[in-house]
Parts: structure tokens; C-alpha cells; sequence
């Protein structure tokens, strides 16, 4: 399996684009017609071949050229990178389980060499050759979570684990969907997710912090989270909001197929084994509204998934505005008919659309 | 009336609460203007023995009040960044068992309780008492310049002039709120500031 | 089952320590790596002892770091329900066992400006791969260790000649104790006490801290307590339509385990919470033993962790 990297931008011209398999391995997050929050987790070991799920660390080929975009966010502002100082520990443990897990699942693009705390790793994508010792961060050039998570899609926090609660304590968040590392660094599971509505009366949180803190070594899980982006723009922080936020009054019902993105965050946790805490990478997918529908599952389903949410939910997800613009465009491709349940295409079985 | 009732809020919002005395070897006190008012309240003989009360007025009458409780050490600043070095100054040198008392504004109290985090007091062990003024301390989600005393949602952010809306959403390790850009999806449409508790 | 992922393990080597400890050394079947870990966690340690299987968690000693090995070290309980003993007097050098990954309930404070670590006895054990960890790098820590007598200190003499400065070492037949206010005054903020040892010993250092005005979040305790036998008693599982035995020898969570009714676990010892079962109704008196329900709740009679809890009377339904 080798993997063509596309040259795209998630800025200014906006080349970002999904080949036919990039569009196919998808991770669709509506495993039925409506949408409601729910806890979700599932074991993450492995899923079907050539699926976002098959690898501990999906690489796609988006991986430079977000690299790329990562440097450009990190220079104008490194606070999207920050650390309190205990945890230097766990971004060791995240720098060890990403360098062997890439190693094994795609030793054609990364080679990790180990001799007792002397370590070589090459990243043949990126051209890096570094050689360093293991738990000195003297020896590389960035500390151990920002070195490794500069070479890793999606963003990552590092969750202390103390006193039956989880603590943000540190971060690479260049991708987020709407939220500051920088503000919500060192605040607890309760805490950083505060602003979400509904969803703390329902119990979610309470419930989903039960699970996370009973995750063990050997052991990760993951889920699906969603959102909705008009262009693809990998940046979208409170920081730079007043920057993008325009962006979302642009479309027209000529440009909304191109413009109008479906954000997917695969969501995975990963109990890190030296520091005892938690990673949690959130590794962002984009999908223009137009590619998603030569899908014709999932054309009659986002259309029926976005008519039916609940008001809060699409004011808190930020497209309450964009609303009526969007099921004018998707109702085109909904023609009542059953879908099948789960998230996959099902191409072979699902009938093409009968309108 | 120093005390005011905040409206219930999301869970990232501090919640202050009432002083009360505490066993420990040292006590350490910190308010401003009517923070004196808990001082004042929850003062024991036995407390003001082992406790050192540090006291910015800002212009309030509570300084001779707050002296005759006869603390072990008083120190009365002119500003809370005065008083810093000295605040750095004990819980450095400050040992387990050392009370910590909070009592005034939000962004005295906000800004006390973080030092006393960074010297390994969990913030759930540090007790806290709102009394005077309800402004509030905000940091611009977008320069990341601090405003003190902001009454006004929305207001003007004093260093890069954009006009922020004010969140409820709290940051213990800035000692702040979040303030975020209130027309960035409509430009020049921005609403009237009224009182932020209005 | 449910618990932790499992590891198949050869024993490599079976160290006497004293009279009444024994140290077991692990490697894994297949020639791998172990996973390294965090000072202070457990392994669940898996006995085919007859026809009975015996879970049993026990604190990893070894360098977390060291992947060829873990140790663990197992002190006799001559009346207990057996699972010291088959350690003791079956498990031989050679044998293959299953373990679980380690699982940490008991784990540094890595904010802390220094460690003190109290133990009692055997609670050495989780304090001797702490130590290790932070040796590494360069943290500061202080442990203050009580035993019986000399003969009885396990690996007190070990750790007073690596550590002369940190370690200090109290004898009860020398009427030696620790002057426990005296040390927890002393401490600077953000000094981090952490108990292993019996009940009592816990119980101490939490009431003495917590009276000299020290943040709960600032003490950590760990005791695994072992399930005690009781009377036999009989249970109803609702959800799986059964009525079953506890033997008296058995804990309720190894009678459901027996016939096929799982419960999620991580220590077995009522620190986890994983096993807390709904109680749908009862007439009788529950036997509370974990560490886990406040007492509230163990008086509300509406949950019981199975793992170390039993129960006395006429019946008891369970939601499982």
C-alpha cells in the first residue's frame, strides 16, 4: 500500500481535496437517520482494511501537507503548543507509542532504531533522520509531545489522571474544532467541556469520564465526533476567529457543494504506560458536501440527520444560520428511501439515488 | 451589601464560598476593598495568632479594622501587583498545613488562588469568599491581552480594540474569563453593551 | 473474563526474602517485551489452584522500566482463603502463568515538589518501583518504613544501604514509631504523603494529615484487601435469571464468575469500583469491606462490591 501525498492548502486557495479512495475510507459518523450525543465507545484494535480505524495512527494522504499547515499555525502563535511541566513524562510516552506504532504499521514510510535509551527515527515523508536519547529532551529539538505531534495528524491532549478526574494538562490543538488550549489548559474533564449544551444534563460527561479513567494499557478505544466547516480550513480557533468567522457567511447555493465541509473527528484513547495518563488524539477529517454526495447513503442520511437536529445543537456546532442553505442542497439527494444501518457506504447494496 | 448572588452558570464558572476558619499550623489571608468584610467575619483569636492578612483597600476605610484583629503580620499594598513579590515571597517559604483565605473581587481572588496552585496548593483546598465589586478579569481569546474590571458585555478590548463578548467560560491558571470577538461573522454589527449581570 | 488485558508468563525465579515473604519473578512465554508501567501499579496474578481459579492482585516492584521482568513480592497469610499459600507452596521456578497488564489505582502525583512515602509491612512493595522511577529523575523523596522486627523488614537493609539519606526504617519490637506530626509539619508545600500498610496504619495518616490542616488531595493510601471467608449465603441475579451459592471460602464476585455471570474488575481488592453491583433487594445485613462506597452508601443497602463484600440473611437479589 503506498500512499500518493497530495501538495493542497487548508488556507487562502484552498486546494485541499479527497482523491476517490480518500472520499471511499471517509469515516462517515451517522451510523443511523438522526443524531442524538451519546458516549459511543468502542475497543480500537484495528477495523477493516484501508479504513481510518485499521491503524493505532491513521496516515492518509493529507499527512504533509497538514504537516505543513501545523508549522505555519505553530510560527504565528506557539501557544497551540504548551506543556505544564509534570508532564513531560507522558509526551515521552506519546513520542514512544506513536514512533512504534508507525514503525510497525507503515514501516515502508517510518523506521524507528533502538539501542537501549539511544533511539534513530526516520520519517521518510517529511525527510527526518534524528537520532537522540530516549527520556533526555536535551537531545531533540522541540520537547518530546511537540516533536512527535509535529509529525502526526490531528490534534492531541494529554490528560493527567489524578484524584478520579482528568486534567488537560497539556497539547498540540492546531485543528480544533472551536476550542483554546491555551484557555482550557489545566482545567478538568468537567471543566473544559463546560460550554457544551444538553449534553451535561444528559449525563454524557459523567458517564464518558467513568469510562475514560477505567482505560487501560493495551487496551484503547475510540469514538466519532462531528461538526461542520465552510471551507477547508484546518484552523479554526477562537484565536483566529475573527479572522475566519466571515468565511461562514459566504456560501450560496451555487458554491455550498464545494464550500460547505463535514468535520469528522476520530476520537481515540490511549492509556500511556510510564506517566499513567491519557492521550487523547483527535484526528480531523474533511469532506466537501459534494463529494460526500456520490454516496447515496449518505446523501439521503446527512440530509435527514441535519433536518432533524435539535436547534441548540446546531447553534452550539455553529450552523444555525447555515441551516436552511444546507437542507435546500441536501434535500436534492434525499429521495425517502430506508438506509442501511452503520456508518460504511455500502455502494454494492445501497440503490443509486431515484430522483 | 458587598455580597452578590451569581446566577447559576456552566460548570467551568468558579463557584466562591464562605470563609470558614480552618485547622493549620499558618494561616495566610489575602483580600481586597470589601474582601476585609470575610476577613473580618471568619477572624479568630487562634487564626490571627498564626496569620499573616495582606490587604489592598482601594480606597476602602477597612485598614484599621482589619490591624486591631491583631494578625501575627500585616501588610496593606497599594496594588495587588505591589503585594506580589511578597505573596511569592511566603509560599515559597510556606510549608503543608498553611491555610490559604481568598475574600474580594473575582480577579483578586482569581489571581491569588493561581500562585498559590503553582506553589502545590489544589485549588480545592484554598477557600475563597466573593465580596464587593462583580467586574470581571477577561482575556482576549485572540491577542491574549488580559482587561481588569470589565462591567460590559460586550466591551473593548484595551489592547487590540476588538469588541469581545464576555463568556462565563473560566480559566483558573489565567485567573480569567473569556472574552471573544462579538461581530467576526457580521462585522461592524455590534451590540449595545449593557451590565454583564443585567 | 472481564480485568485487564492478560499476559502469559513463565515464572523465572523464586526468591525467599524472610520468613514470611517470597519474591516471584516473571518473563513472558513468548520472549517479548513486558510493558512498561507507572510506580505503584498492580498485576492481577492468576492461580489455577485445583479446580478453583484464584485472581489476586499484587504491586509490581521492579524497575517500571525494566521490560525483561516484572516482580512482585507475596507475603504468606496462613489464614487466609489460599491464594498466599498456592504462591508459596505450588508456584514453582519454570511454570507458566497468566497475568494482567499493570493497572495503576496508586499513582504518583508527578506535580508534587516531593514524595513522602509512609509503609507498614508488605506495603513496601509499590513504594520500591516509585522509588525506582523517580530515582531516574533526580525527584525528591522520603520514606519512612515501619515493620515488625529486623528479620521481618523486607528489603529494608536493600534500600537503607542505596538510599542512607531517604530511607529510615522503625522497628515495633524496638518500640521504634514514626513521629507522624512531627514529619508532616516539617514538609514543604506541595509535599505529596503517600500510605501503604494495614488499615490502621491508613487510617493514621490520613486522620493526622488531614487535622494538620493538609488538602485531601495532597494524601494517597492503597490497601488491596484480600476477600475473607464468611458464611455461605445465597444470591439471586436478576438480569441473568439465576439463583446462586457463595461458597464460604469464596467471594461473591468468584461465585458469579463461576457460573458465568461477568463483572467487570481491575483489582479485586475494593479499590477499583469496577465491580459495584446495584442491589435490588434484600432482607438481611450487608458485610461492607471495600474502600470504594462512602458510607452512605454502604448504609443506603443499594450497592455492594462483590469482590469483598458478603452478606448475611434471607435474600438478596442483584442486578447483574
Amino acid at each position: 500500500m503506498t500512499i500518493q501525498f497530495n501538495d493542497e492548502s487548508f488556507r487562502d486557495d484552498y486546494s485541499f481535496h479527497n482523491s476517490e479512495r480518500a472520499l471511499k475510507r471517509f469515516p462517515f459518523p451517522f451510523h443511523e437517520d438522526s443524531y442524538m450525543y451519546s458516549v459511543n465507545m468502542e475497543q480500537h484494535r484495528g477495523g477493516p482494511a484501508d479504513s481510518v480505524y485499521e491503524m493505532r495512527f491513521d496516515v492518509d494522504e493529507h499527512y504533509v501537507s497538514e504537516m505543513k499547515d501545523r508549522a505555519i499555525v505553530l510560527d504565528q502563535d506557539p501557544l497551540r503548543c504548551q506543556s505544564l511541566p509534570h508532564m513531560t513524562l507522558a509526551g515521552w510516552d506519546l513520542l514512544e507509542l506513536i514512533m512504534v506504532s508507525k514503525s510497525e504499521d507503515y514501516p515502508d514510510l517510518f523506521e524507528l532504531h533502538r539501542e537501549g535509551d539511544q533511539w534513530r527515527w526516520i520519517n521518510k515523508p517529511l525527510g527526518i533522520d534524528d537520532s537522540f536519547t530516549f527520556l533526555d529532551e536535551t537531545t531533540l529539538p522541540y520537547g518530546p509531545m511537540e516533536y512527535i505531534t509535529r509529525q502526526a495528524q490531528g490534534d492531541f491532549a494529554v490528560l493527567d489522571q489524578r484524584d478520579d478526574m482528568l486534567w488537560m494538562d497539556a497539547g498540540m490543538v492546531t485543528t480544533q474544532a472551536d476550542w483554546s488550549l491555551d484557555f482550557d489548559i489545566g482545567m478538568n474533564f468537567f471543566e473544559w467541556h463546560a460550554p457544551v449544551p444538553k449534553a451535561h444534563e444528559m449525563g454524557i460527561f459523567v458517564r464518558a469520564l467513568k469510562f475514560l479513567l477505567n482505560i487501560q494499557q493495551g487496551a484503547p478505544a475510540r469514538r466519532l465526533n462531528w461538526t461542520m466547516t465552510v471551507n477547508p480550513l484546518l484552523d479554526t480557533s477562537p484565536e483566529n476567529y475573527h479572522k475566519w468567522g466571515i468565511q461562514k457567511t459566504t456560501l450560496t447555493p451555487e458554491n455550498i457543494g464545494r464550500k460547505q465541509h463535514l468535520r469528522v473527528e476520530l476520537q481515540t484513547f490511549f492509556r500511556l504506560p510510564r506517566s499513567n495518563a491519557l492521550v487523547f488524539p483527535i484526528r480531523c477529517y474533511l469532506c466537501a458536501f459534494e463529494d460526500l454526495m456520490t454516496v447515496p447513503k449518505w446523501g439521503r442520511r446527512l440530509h435527514r440527520v441535519i433536518r432533524d437536529l435539535p436547534e441548540e445543537l446546531a447553534t452550539y456546532k455553529g450552523f444555525i444560520d447555515n441551516r436552511p442553505l444546507m437542507l435546500d442542497y441536501l434535500s436534492q439527494f434525499d429521495d425517502g428511501l430506508p438506509t442501511s444501518p452503520g456508518i460504511w457506504p455500502d455502494l454494492q447494496s445501497e440503490p443509486p439515488l431515484q430522483k | 451589601m458587598s455580597k452578590f448572588e451569581f446566577p447559576p452558570s456552566i460548570l467551568s464558572r468558579p463557584i466562591w464560598g464562605t470563609l470558614e476558619p480552618r485547622p493549620g499550623k499558618h494561616h495566610l489571608m489575602i483580600a481586597d476593598a470589601e474582601g476585609a468584610e470575610a476577613i473580618l467575619d471568619v477572624a479568630t483569636a487562634e487564626i490571627m495568632a498564626q496569620c499573616h492578612i495582606i490587604f489592598i483597600a482601594k480606597g476602602t476605610g477597612f485598614s484599621e479594622k482589619l490591624s486591631q484583629l491583631n494578625p501575627a503580620q500585616f501588610y496593606e499594598g497599594p496594588s495587588y501587583e505591589a503585594a506580589l513579590p511578597r505573596i511569592h515571597r511566603v509560599l515559597l517559604d510556606g510549608h503543608m498545613g498553611l491555610q490559604v483565605y481568598l475574600a474580594g473581587t473575582e480577579g483578586l481572588m482569581g489571581q491569588a488562588m493561581a500562585e498559590a496552585m503553582r506553589a502545590g496548593i489544589p485549588h480545592t483546598a484554598i477557600q475563597t469568599e466573593h465580596r464587593g465589586s462583580t467586574a470581571r478579569r477577561m482575556q482576549c481569546v485572540h491577542c491574549k491581552g488580559i482587561t481588569e474590571d470589565v462591567e460590559t458585555d460586550p466591551f473593548v478590548c484595551k489592547h487590540c480594540g476588538l469588541n469581545l463578548f464576555v463568556r462565563d467560560h473560566y480559566s483558573r491558571r489565567i485567573a480569567a474569563y473569556q472574552g471573544v470577538c462579538v461581530d467576526a461573522e457580521d462585522h461592524g454589527n455590534i451590540p449595545p453593551a449593557k451590565g454583564i449581570y443585567q | 473474563m472481564s480485568g485487564a488485558e492478560k499476559i502469559r508468563v513463565r515464572v523465572s525465579e523464586i526468591t525467599l526474602i524472610n520468613a514470611l515473604v517470597t519474591r516471584f519473578r516473571f518473563e513472558r512465554c513468548d520472549g517479548a517485551d513486558l510493558p512498561t508501567f507507572s510506580g505503584g501499579a498492580h498485576t492481577v496474578v492468576e492461580m489455577q489452584d485445583g479446580g478453583v481459579t484464584r485472581l489476586n492482585p499484587y504491586s509490581l516492584m521492579s524497575d517500571p522500566y525494566d521490560q525483561r521482568s516484572y516482580t512482585i513480592s507475596v507475603r504468606r497469610d496462613d489464614t487466609g482463603r489460599g491464594g498466599s499459600l498456592f504462591m508459596h507452596q505450588q508456584v514453582k521456578v519454570g511454570d507458566e502463568m497468566t497475568i494482567s497488564y499493570p493497572v495503576n489505582l496508586f499513582s504518583l502525583d508527578l506535580r508534587a515538589r516531593k514524595h513522602l512515602f509512609l509503609a507498614g509491612g508488605i506495603g513496601i512493595t509499590p513504594f520500591m518501583a516509585q522509588i525506582q522511577q523517580l530515582e531516574r529523575f533526580g525527584t525528591q523523596w522520603e520514606l519512612h518504613y515501619a515493620c515488625r522486627n529486623k528479620g521481618l523488614g523486607s528489603y529494608a537493609d536493600e534500600l537503607t544501604s542505596r538510599h542512607p539519606n531517604q530511607t529510615h526504617v522503625y522497628f515495633d519490637d524496638q518500640s521504634q514509631a514514626i513521629n507522624l506530626p512531627h514529619l508532616l509539619e516539617g514538609q514543604p508545600l506541595g509535599t505529596h504523603v503517600y500510605v501503604c500498610g494495614p488499615k490502621g496504619m491508613i487510617n493514621w495518616v490520613r486522620d493526622t494529615a488531614q487535622g494538620l490542616g493538609w488538602p485531601q488531595d495532597n494524601i494517597h493510601y492503597e490497601e488491596f484487601l484480600a476477600p475473607q471467608p464468611g458464611k455461605p449465603f445465597e444470591v439471586k441475579l436478576a438480569v441473568s435469571n439465576k439463583t446462586i451459592q457463595v461458597g464460604e471460602h469464596e467471594s461473591l464476585l468468584e461465585a458469579m464468575e463461576r457460573e458465568g455471570v461477568d463483572a467487570p474488575y481491575l483489582c479485586r481488592g475494593g479499590a477499583c469500583g469496577q465491580c459495584e453491583t446495584a442491589v435490588i433487594g434484600y432482607d438481611g445485613k450487608f458485610i461492607h469491606r471495600d474502600h470504594w462506597l462512602e458510607p452512605q452508601e454502604h448504609e443506603s443497602g443499594k450497592k455492594i462490591m462483590p469482590c469483598v463484600s458478603r452478606f448475611e440473611g434471607k435474600t438478596l437479589v442483584l442486578d447483574r
